[in-house]
């Protein structure tokens, strides 16, 4: 499904990645670890099309596309998914009308029938229950006021109503405590299928006692230096990243 | 100017006065007086503290035109029925270049305690609140008046519904000004909406001079908002004068969409303990226009709440300004006084002078101001872009959040709808010219 080849990316002429490999197939949940400063949300970044990123050499191919080529609204339309890190609190915009705006922007795109107000509600209550929101969470402005873990949450929500191929989750655990935790972490389980990917950026092993993944990848100065099942995450909680990183030098 | 009609001999202020004298008007001593304070000060000019960012020079150069009698032409009720509010439930008074329209308006039976009407023989006590006012176009409004609405609502009594207040331009020359004085009462524990509107049929450069000046008793609650229009060559000149009685709410919704040159004097009063008013303006302007608001909200009296929110989002070459100071007289103490003024430019030639002041002779009291000049922000706009939004969506969504910010503090539901619609529409038609 996603195919990274030797990728080289920077900020203002700073590399940062420096030829990452990776390749996520459907049905697969990878984690991508890794100190701070190590490329992570550089990573994440890249995948979602945000601006002010250069990317220097190598591909990205989704679904056999080149994924950079598309801008983020058509990375969306076409299935992927980014969970922020720190989500963008947007005053003055309703949740309700942003979310139904977006599920139907993407609907449209699959040539599916746009949802009514009627039909989004009954859908969104029901995801809504499932994480534990209240109903007055709709009316409120997107993220605006929210705690960390009402924003974490609300990323889940989106994903869970955008329905997306590929998810990317960056640093969704931080900030959380273990209650949310829990109920972020049943929220992504649930979008586990066999049609379906998740890549899962996080600092620390706690996040991935919820969300078990098939792969562990530890990202090191802009390279994966160890790539692992999920023992490797224990491994790491165990001893931290310091002896990876000599091993790597 | 060279389209100055040679039938009109009137061109200044003292000539028209003249001719107005001689039909015999009312009020004359209030008049004369608005004709002798502006005989003292003339137009302000940019070297007017007050008048600093709002040229109107462009006016000043206009034919002076007091629409003084009525036009034979007038608007037709259907044509009315299509403009915004034109729908609306509720009592409307017409007036057509400042001059009443019974057959286009329609007051259903109020209750024995209220009053609705046009201006008509009242004299009541016209002047009583703007008299302190050292702004030129009131003193030009006390002398050249022509009409306006009258709203008393008395002690304990409701309007039964808003009151919505049309004012139409139709005149097709240049300097053609319709000077309207609307004067509200809102007695004790009363309560009523006042929606004004302000629109032009015309596409000349035609002037208004609104003055309103409203008293809100003891424990009324009054709602008003002011919605301005007017054609891309038009100038609007309002002047609103109000005074608070104690726990008295007051809010007053000012957007300023239209016009060439607009600007909002705003004088608030809260003369008595416990009052909480708000003012809250969206202004959004293009091309060359500018929208002035420059406030004083004075606190008189201890515990008191004043909030102005004021939001502006502009556009092209258009400029927006905000002057709003806040005044705590000595005593008034525990006032909570709130300010914010925020700007979007929309173009890299539009400009926003914002100047927040506060001015307080008391101790115990909680004062914030604070005002923004800014662009979209483009995490925001990346953020709604990663949803599946493309980006002209994710901008005129944030365009249209931001103006909803404003337009959501309107209660009464059917104009707030009608408001929150008419700024998606706009927005629109601006990314669909881009």
């Amino acid at each position: 499904m996603l195919e990274i080849k030797n990728l080289l990316a920077g900020i203002d002429n700073k590399p940062i990645l420096k030829g990452i490999n990776l390749s996520v197939n459907a049905g697969e949940v990878h984690a991508i670890m890794g100190p701070n400063g190590s490329g992570k949300s550089t990573l994440a970044s890249v995948l979602a099309g945000r601006e002010g990123f250069d990317v220097t050499g190598g591909e990205v191919r989704y679904k056999g596309n080149d994924l950079l080529d598309l801008a983020p609204e058509e990375r969306a339309r076409e299935g992927v998914f980014m969970a922020f890190q720190y989500p963008v609190e947007i005053p003055g915009v309703n949740s309700a009308y942003f979310l139904r705006s977006a599920v139907n922007a993407i609907r449209k795109h699959r040539g599916e029938e746009e949802l009514d107000a009627m039909n989004f509600l009954k859908a969104v209550k029901a995801k809504m229950k499932e994480l534990g929101l209240g109903e007055e969470f709709l009316k409120r402005p997107v993220n605006a006021g929210f705690s960390g873990g009402e924003k974490k949450r609300n990323e889940i929500l989106q994903m869970a109503m955008l329905n997306p191929w590929l998810a990317v989750l960056d640093e969704t655990d931080s900030g959380l405590d273990i209650d949310a935790l829990r109920i972020v972490a049943d929220g992504v389980n649930r979008l586990r299928g066999p049609k379906n990917a998740q890549v899962v950026i996080t600092h620390y092993q706690r996040l991935l006692d919820y969300i078990v993944p098939d792969f562990v990848h530890v990202l090191h100065d802009g390279r994966i230096i160890r790539s692992g099942d999920k023992s490797l995450a224990l491994e790491l909680e165990e001893k931290g990243y310091d002896w990876l990183v000599k091993e790597a030098a | 100017m060279s389209n100055v009609a040679t039938t009109d001999p009137a061109t200044t202020p003292v000539e028209a006065f003249v001719q107005l004298e001689q039909n015999g008007v009312e009020l004359m001593p209030l008049r004369k007086a608005g004709l002798a304070r502006f005989s003292e000060t003339g137009y302000p000019t940019l070297r007017d503290e007050d008048w600093r960012f709002t040229n109107v020079k462009p006016l000043t150069e206009l034919p002076f035109r007091p629409v003084t009698s009525p036009f034979d032409q007038t608007p037709g009720l259907e044509q009315l029925g299509e403009v915004t509010f034109g729908c609306l439930d509720a009592d409307r008074l017409v007036f057509v270049d400042g001059h009443f329209k019974a057959d286009l308006s329609q007051i259903a039976d109020q209750s024995s305690g209220v009053t609705v009407s046009n201006l008509a023989h009242f004299e009541g006590e016209l002047g009583s609140l703007s008299g302190g006012d050292d702004n030129p176009f009131v003193a030009l409004n006390d002398a050249f008046f022509t009409d306006g609405a009258v709203i008393q609502i008395g002690d304990g009594q409701h309007l039964a519904k808003p009151v919505h207040l049309l004012f139409v331009t139709m005149a097709g020359e240049d300097g053609e000004a319709a000077h309207v004085r609307n004067w509200i009462v809102a007695g004790a524990n009363s309560h009523g909406t006042i929606i004004e509107s302000h629109l032009s049929l015309g596409q000349a450069a035609t002037v208004t001079n609104v003055v309103t000046e409203t008293r809100v008793g003891n424990g009324a609650n009054v709602e008003h908002v002011k919605f301005q229009d007017q054609s891309a060559k038009a100038f609007h000149l309002a002047s609103l004068h109000s005074e608070l009685g104690r726990d008295a709410r007051y809010a007053f919704h000012s957007i300023a969409l239209g016009a060439r040159l607009s600007r909002n004097n705003l004088r608030l009063r809260l003369a008595q303990p416990g009052t909480e008013c708000v003012l809250n303006g969206l202004y959004m302007t293009r091309g060359q226009q500018l929208a002035d608001h420059h406030m004083i909200v004075d606190h008189a009296a201890p515990h008191c709440d004043s909030h102005e929110y004021f939001n502006g989002l502009l556009d092209d070459q258009s400029r927006g300004v905000f002057h709003g100071r806040i005044l705590v007289q000595p005593g008034a103490q525990k006032t909570n006084a709130k300010q914010t003024n925020k700007n979007l430019l929309l173009s890299d030639d539009a400009t926003a002078n914002t100047k927040p002041q506060l001015e307080i002779y008391a101790d115990d009291v909680k004062c914030t101001h604070g005002a923004t000049v800014g662009e979209l922000d483009a995490d925001a706009v990346f953020y709604l872009r990663t949803r599946g939004l493309d980006a002209c969506t994710a901008r005129r969504m944030l365009m249209h959040g931001f103006a909803g910010e404003i337009v959501e503090r309107i209660r009464h539901d059917a104009a707030r709808e009608e408001l929150d619609a008419l700024v998606w529409n706009r927005l629109e038609a601006k990314h669909q010219l881009d």
